[in-house]
């Protein structure tokens, strides 16, 4: 019975891992032929084997400035919104104060405005302000919707260490601050890992308000993939190439999360 | 948030401020150029006439926003109906520790680390019938199958590749509330001889309710604004099938440039996300509140 159950679970986990590396492995055969083979023939491996679309990446500024980019201001967006969702998620955890939960869903409305029309604002803003084309305008701009999702996690993981904890250590004499470095943030740890891990995600996936913050200084390697449309057609091959390259940041990121994961978290007082 | 009593306390306020300036920085000003825009008839940068709500009395009365404004409800309660139950499936059959999870973990999350235009264009060469994978495969399978002739093939594409773009998210998630669940629960419920169906039903449900609501609002509120990926797998088409609402604004917006009723078109698009998340967020509250006084 036990041994049945296991492996009708094994087999439906293995059907859906083909069914999600199938595309991925498929661009992954795509980036290593010619864009002569991939428009000519269905072939299961490369068959004139190449690394030439990668050698392009890693050599051509235009290209690999993009990843550097990309990689800047998901750096500087995950650091602010981890450092500002902290204390906010402490504050919605322990405490209630005048309108804490019309702030809270306040905070969240802001990952529900479609884009579309919201760009020309954003654009005039950073405009003049003075940011256009930088890291920092990105960063910022991402924040928008990253800073409620870190909120939401952390205080998740937060209503989770019982308030006696607190209670011991400001009795003991510890001052705020020091309580939160020394005690607090060690106890949710995970959650920081996690919240990190999302916040890094849904910056680096973005698109349209990364391409349309930046031009040439800080443009990410999102926007560069949609400039390879070129006279002699789609270029496949080095598109399939800097696809598979998009993944490598964040799976390193979800290998150093993983435990956090695997460890488990139910949000909210348990 | 939980409702348990929490000490009043205002200073709180200054531990939330951070967050307020940082987020109302991009939100609120862009937010009121938006308002401004959508009440204005712009025609030069220089000459612009008031009008009232005119323009929001024309977008209700758009016909073909109504279409899309259908096609994306149904998109994205499919969306929800085939994503939920299946990361749940796939959260309850993954395993729970040693280098097969940390395995299965990462080869799980990779689509959704996936820039949304690269999946775009990963899935536009993967449907295609003569050098993609599926294509290949459905057209060998009997099945005329073309994402770009046929509107059914092509919308059921778009909802494959969300399904695919984004499961690993509600598993994800999942996954971590299942994790939290100590032994003992399970053992108290072999004492009891509860069946496989009750143990999910009075212990792992519940359990996951605080994250399966994060799972469920980020995807109802970013399937409906889905825009990067149809955009570049099928352009909308074929006729309307794939222009879903933003896509259909952004016709709007960027192609007639009617940025009066493009805006106002946003603010009710803004306004109908934020009232279905809000009725979603309070009715999986109910839904969670009444479960915990069962399980207790």
């Amino acid at each position: 019975m036990n041994e049945k159950r296991f492996h009708k679970r094994s087999l439906f986990l293995i059907a859906y891992i083909i069914f999600a590396l199938l595309p991925i492995y498929w661009m992954v055969n795509m980036s290593f032929k010619t864009n002569a083979e991939i428009l000519s023939s269905f072939s299961f491996f490369p068959q004139q084997f190449t690394w030439d679309n990668y050698r392009t990446i890693f050599t051509d500024p235009s290209w690999y400035s993009g990843y550097i980019n990309s990689l800047i201001y998901v750096a500087i967006n995950t650091v602010i919104s981890i450092t500002v969702a902290l204390p906010a998620a402490y504050a919605f955890s322990r405490y209630s104060f005048i309108g804490d939960k019309h702030v809270f869903f306040w905070l969240l409305t802001n990952r529900m405005t479609p884009p579309a029309v919201f760009l020309l604002p954003f654009f005039q803003l950073y405009t003049t302000v003075g940011l256009m084309d930088t890291h920092i305008a990105v960063a910022l701009a991402h924040l928008l919707f990253n800073v409620p999702l870190a909120v939401w996690i952390l205080e998740g993981f937060m209503s989770g260490i019982p308030r006696e904890i607190d209670e011991t250590a400001y009795i003991d004499g510890y001052s705020f601050p020091r309580f939160f470095i020394r005690i607090f943030l060690p106890l949710i740890k995970a959650g920081v890992g996690v919240a990190a891990f999302f916040c890094f995600m849904f910056s680096w996936v973005e698109l349209l308000l990364a391409r349309t913050l930046t031009s040439v200084n800080a443009k990410p390697i999102v926007a560069t993939m949609t400039r390879t449309v070129s006279a002699s057609g789609m270029d496949w091959a080095t598109l399939a190439a800097a696809g598979v390259l998009t993944i490598v940041p964040g799976a390193i990121v979800i290998w150093f999360v993983r435990h956090y994961i695997a460890k488990g978290f139910a949000m909210g007082r348990v | 948030m939980s409702t348990t009593t929490k000490p009043v306390n205002q200073k709180a306020w200054l531990l939330v401020l951070p967050v307020i300036i940082c987020v109302a920085f991009s939100a609120i000003l862009p937010l009121m150029t938006v308002v401004n825009y959508s009440v204005q008839d712009i025609i030069s940068p220089e000459r612009r006439v008031f009008v009232g709500t005119e323009w929001f009395a024309a977008v209700m009365r758009d016909e073909d926003l109504h279409a899309a404004l259908w096609r994306q409800l149904t998109f994205s309660f499919a969306v929800l109906a085939v994503e939920v139950p299946l990361g749940i499936a796939l959260a309850l059959s993954m395993p729970s520790q040693g280098w097969k999870s940390s395995a299965v973990l990462v080869l799980v999350a990779l689509s959704l680390l996936i820039p949304w235009n690269v999946v775009g264009t990963i899935w536009q060469i993967y449907g295609r019938a003569d050098i993609g994978l599926m294509g290949m495969l459905l057209q060998k399978m009997g099945f005329d199958y073309s994402y770009t002739g046929n509107a059914l093939h092509a919308w059921i594409t778009v909802l494959v590749m969300d399904v695919w773009h984004w499961t690993p998210l509600v598993a994800l998630l999942c996954y971590a509330g299942l994790r939290s669940i100590p032994d003992a629960y399970y053992q108290a419920a072999r004492i009891d001889g509860a069946s496989k169906f009750a143990v999910f039903r009075y212990i792992q449900l519940p359990k996951m309710r605080g994250v399966l609501m994060i799972a469920v609002l980020l995807r109802f509120m970013d399937s409906f604004m889905i825009y990067t990926e149809p955009f570049v797998l099928t352009g909308g088409g074929p006729g309307n099938a794939t222009t879903f609402l933003s896509q259909y604004l952004t016709q709007k917006a960027v192609g007639q440039f009617d940025l009066g009723p493009a805006a106002a078109f946003s603010l009710i698009y803004f306004l109908i996300i934020l009232l279905l998340c809000f009725i979603l967020y309070n009715w999986m509250q109910r839904v969670g509140t009444q479960t915990k006084e069962v399980t207790s």
